[in-house]
């Protein structure tokens, strides 16, 4: 343990501890460009040189020297500033000072530490180097004059993205970043090299020129693409989001986020229900009608039919909020049809530890064997992928596969793809598996087939056999897809006593037993073709998708930008979004529509405000009572003996940039499809609302 | 005594007319017949405003924004999206000349010399809504004043 003294502070840092580390712990300020924390240390840039002194009789670059015993570094000295100065000139030389155009402007590290440390005027009057611009792909635009080589985005796609893509060429003043060969930068977190870029070399295409960083409202909220529950910042301007940007959560997606969270965007301004709409009887269109009207019909439909007919299936982007409320209102109604699992996910929600990712995101950069079962990780949760290569690549984590066979960014030992492929690894592998800490990670997929149940209980069993549970460690992940998830799973939207579950509510609307469905987001099934044509279908969410062309009436609601709802991620952790802008046009707040409609129906719900349904929420359900934080659940037993299929696993997740209705009508993710999966073609948008 | 003797002899009414007298018969006109005649206006006069081009006819404005950022009273709104070549221009320049105090913190924050205020100050209108200039009326104006608006900046310049 040294200790040290920095600007006549002392500190006392762990072994290997760099300067710049120990600087930013006593809070001093170190300029740098090609420092990252996430990522290695080439110390290319020389911008945050400091004076040690009794060192060597010149600058050191603090990002790259370990602290030592006894040290007396000085930050900001007469040398520090003198080649700080020097340095920024030279990095000033070839930087064509074209910020005015450059949508890095306002937020360029260059910018603020040329104000800050550079000369206020150039002595370089030779031509400034000029460098062709690459073309990356549909998300990155590049402005390659801009680049000040720290390298940063070539560190980026070779450590954390794994798939080294880019590279820098020549030498000296010919130094050039590119990709080797004339190659888009195939990764789903090509995004992050956008933020990481501390000039305007690499900027986003889709928000090019758009707007610039002073003129943005930040919210800060949470993503619903995946399970993941990214945390994300919503910059928006007027009523129109404009960017979303990663916040730093270490627990969750420390500072990245995949491709599809940042970019899918634009979806939120096309395709939106901003209003309400009956299936005229005569013509059978769709016509726009007043609140008043919708829920007037509503009720009356839902009037003359008992409460077993009545069914309820919340989709992929409901929030706990809405699902509460609706719950609420079909045991008013008398009905015990519900479902959550539109995904016809087959799996025993009795136990919590038996549907969360119960090791944590964190948990996996413990671990020391990862397990994955039936999941393409990479496509499913692009979050947890990067995690688990962080874990490939800080300790070479040994890791098997039974499942897809999928091309990850980490090697990995593959061990088949069917379930009794699982069977014949556990039983090799009982109580013989040399990990101190094994981890087994099971998507989604795994459980949508006929024999899901039956898997559960042999993942439960596989987890015991192999040492996943003990006192202090749980290594069994349940990886989840869709983001309401877990939150439907906590607060009970599955099928009551009694109640029918998803696949009998469908098969119920073709033989009249479901004579009044309401589709809450639910946009993840072919509604047109399963939804048997007699059957009463209410569609709440906000985009015409699947689901609202075969609505009966729809209720507009809200996106997750506009709404401040409760999600909770796979690992079971509690987050809420908040609203950055309004929804579109007469739409509203989903809960609010909920709470609306019990109204017409004369059995009006018991909240009048978010407060107080969260209240409601957290105090009927006891892991709402805290956000943002993860409580070990017990471990029991799960799932239900049965037969296992020998059918071979699949990933959920087809097409990774079209998962939801969002990303299916952004255009963004539509050209991303045709970019980076030229062989898969992207389906139509179906557009409800003519 | 001396007051009283100067107020009933109405000096200081013999006094003001004697001034009307001199100014009418032997001093030079300081009035000028307005709408026929003008008085001097420095270069630096802040004026009416108008997007400048470039001698090319480019438009010179790169939508950097930074007058709309700068400006105290909040009168531009500009919108902006990469044009067919790929270069960053504005799709919309709106300036609510009712708001506008002309204090030419955007023709000083203008990177471009592409916002200028001109030497023109005689644009009132009949209604309101002629005050709100869009794009389209900046540029002509731009167009209309571009002699004297690059003299005025020429004979300025030394002194920036």
């Amino acid at each position: 343990m040294p200790k040290l003294t920095i600007n006549g502070m002392e500190i006392e840092v762990e072994q290997g501890t760099s300067l710049i580390q120990a600087a930013e712990m006593l809070g001093v300020e170190i300029p740098r460009f090609c420092y990252h924390d996430k990522l290695s240390v080439p110390a290319n840039c020389r911008m945050c040189l400091v004076e040690v002194e009794g060192g060597p009789p010149k600058p050191v670059a603090s990002c790259a020297m370990a602290c030592g015993e006894g040290m007396v570094v000085k930050t900001d000295s007469p040398m520090v500033q003198k080649a700080r100065k020097g340095v920024m000139e030279m990095l000033l030389i070839n930087h064509p000072l074209d910020c005015p155009i450059c949508d890095q402007g306002g937020e360029c590290d260059l910018q603020d530490q040329a104000v800050a440390y550079g000369m206020d005027r150039s002595r370089f009057h030779e031509n400034k180097r000029a460098v062709k611009d690459k073309e990356l792909g549909p998300l990155i635009e590049t402005t390659m004059t801009r680049c000040i080589n720290c390298t940063r985005c070539v560190r980026f796609s070779e450590e954390i993205a794994g798939t080294p893509t880019l590279g820098q060429f020549h030498r000296g003043e010919d130094a050039e970043i590119g990709t080797f060969i004339d190659k888009i930068v195939d990764t789903e977190l090509s995004g992050n090299l956008i933020d990481i870029c501390p000039v305007g070399a690499l900027t986003s295409k889709p928000y090019a020129f758009k707007a610039r960083s002073w003129e943005l409202k930040k919210t800060e909220s949470i993503d619903v693409h995946d399970a993941v529950g990214s945390n994300i910042r919503v910059d928006s301007r007027g009523n129109e989001v404009m960017r979303i940007l990663p916040r730093l959560n270490e627990d969750v997606n420390e500072e990245w986020i995949s491709d599809k969270t940042r970019f899918a965007y634009d979806g939120l301004k096309r395709a939106r229900l901003d209003r309400p709409y009956i299936r005229d009887a005569d013509s059978g269109k769709l016509k726009e009608v007043s609140w008043a009207e919708a829920l007037g019909v509503i009720a009356a439909k839902l009037k003359t039919i008992k409460g077993e007919h009545i069914a309820a299936l919340a989709g992929d982007l409901a929030d706990v909020e809405s699902m509460v409320a609706l719950k609420d209102l079909l045991e008013s109604l008398g009905s015990p049809n519900m479902d959550c699992r539109t995904d016809g996910a087959k799996f025993d929600p009795t136990n919590r530890a038996g549907y969360i990712f119960n090791s944590g995101i964190a948990g996996i950069e413990e671990a020391d064997h990862i397990i994955l079962v039936g999941t393409n990780p990479r496509t499913e949760a692009t979050m947890i992928n990067a995690r688990i290569r962080k874990a490939w690549l800080e300790r070479r984590v040994k890791i098997t596969v039974i499942g897809p066979k999928a091309e990850l960014t980490y090697p990995y030992e593959y061990a088949g793809a069917t379930p009794q492929d699982l069977e014949k690894f556990v039983k090799a592998h009982a109580g013989k598996l040399k990990a101190e800490k094994p981890l087994m990670i099971v998507g989604a997929g795994a459980f949508q087939r006929e024999d899901g149940e039956a898997l559960h209980k042999v993942l439960c069993d596989s987890a015991d056999k192999l040492g996943l549970i003990r006192d202090d460690w749980n290594g069994f992940n349940i990886l989840h897809h869709a983001a309401s998830r877990v939150g439907a799973l906590d607060i009970g939207f599955l099928p009551q006593a009694g109640g029918k579950g998803f696949e009998d509510i469908i098969a119920g609307t073709k033989d009249g037993s479901t004579k009044a469905l309401f589709l809450l987001n639910a946009d993840e099934f072919d509604a047109r073709s399963s939804i048997g044509w007699k059957t009463f279908v209410i569609y709440q969410g906000h985009h015409g998708d699947h689901a609202a062309a075969r609505a009966d009436v729809i209720l507009p609601g809200a996106a997750y930008t506009e709404k401040t709802a409760t999600y909770v991620n796979t690992e079971g952790r509690v987050q809420m979004t908040h609203q950055a802008i309004f929804p579109p046009g007469e739409a509203k707040e989903d809960w609010k529509i909920i709470r609306a409609l019990s109204e017409a129906l004369g059995k009006t719900l018991p909240y009048n405000t978010g407060a107080e349904l969260r209240k409601h929420i957290q105090t009927t359900w006891k892991t709402f009572a805290e956000t943002d934080v993860l409580n070990g659940e017990k471990w029991g037993t799960f799932g239900e003996k049965g037969k296992l299929s020998k059918d071979a696993f699949v990933s959920p997740v087809k097409q990774y940039y079209l998962t939801n209705p969002i990303a299916r009508a952004s255009k963004t993710m539509q050209e991303c499809t045709g970019a980076f999966a030229a062989n898969t073609s992207a389906p139509k948008i179906v557009e409800a609302a003519e | 005594m001396n007051s009283y003797a100067r107020s009933f002899l109405l000096v200081e009414i013999a006094k003001g007319f004697l001034l009307t007298l001199k100014y009418m018969f032997f001093m030079p006109r300081v009035t000028i017949n307005y709408p026929y005649e003008k008085g001097p206006i420095s270069p630096r006069f802040r004026g009416e405003h108008a997007l400048r081009r470039y001698p090319n006819g480019e438009e010179r404005c790169i939508a950097c924004k930074l007058c709309e950022a700068i400006c105290p009273a909040l009168a531009i709104t500009i919108e902006a999206e990469p044009r067919e070549d790929g270069s960053r221009r504005t799709t919309r320049y709106d300036i609510d000349m009712t708001k506008c105090i002309y204090c030419g913190l955007c023709q000083e924050a203008c990177p471009v010399d592409a916002i200028v205020e001109g030497p023109n100050f005689e644009f009132a209108t009949e209604t309101r809504e002629e005050l709100f200039y869009n794009k389209d009326k900046l540029l002509a104006n731009g167009d209309r004043w571009e002699a004297q608006i690059a003299s005025n900046l020429a004979a300025d310049a030394p002194y920036r």
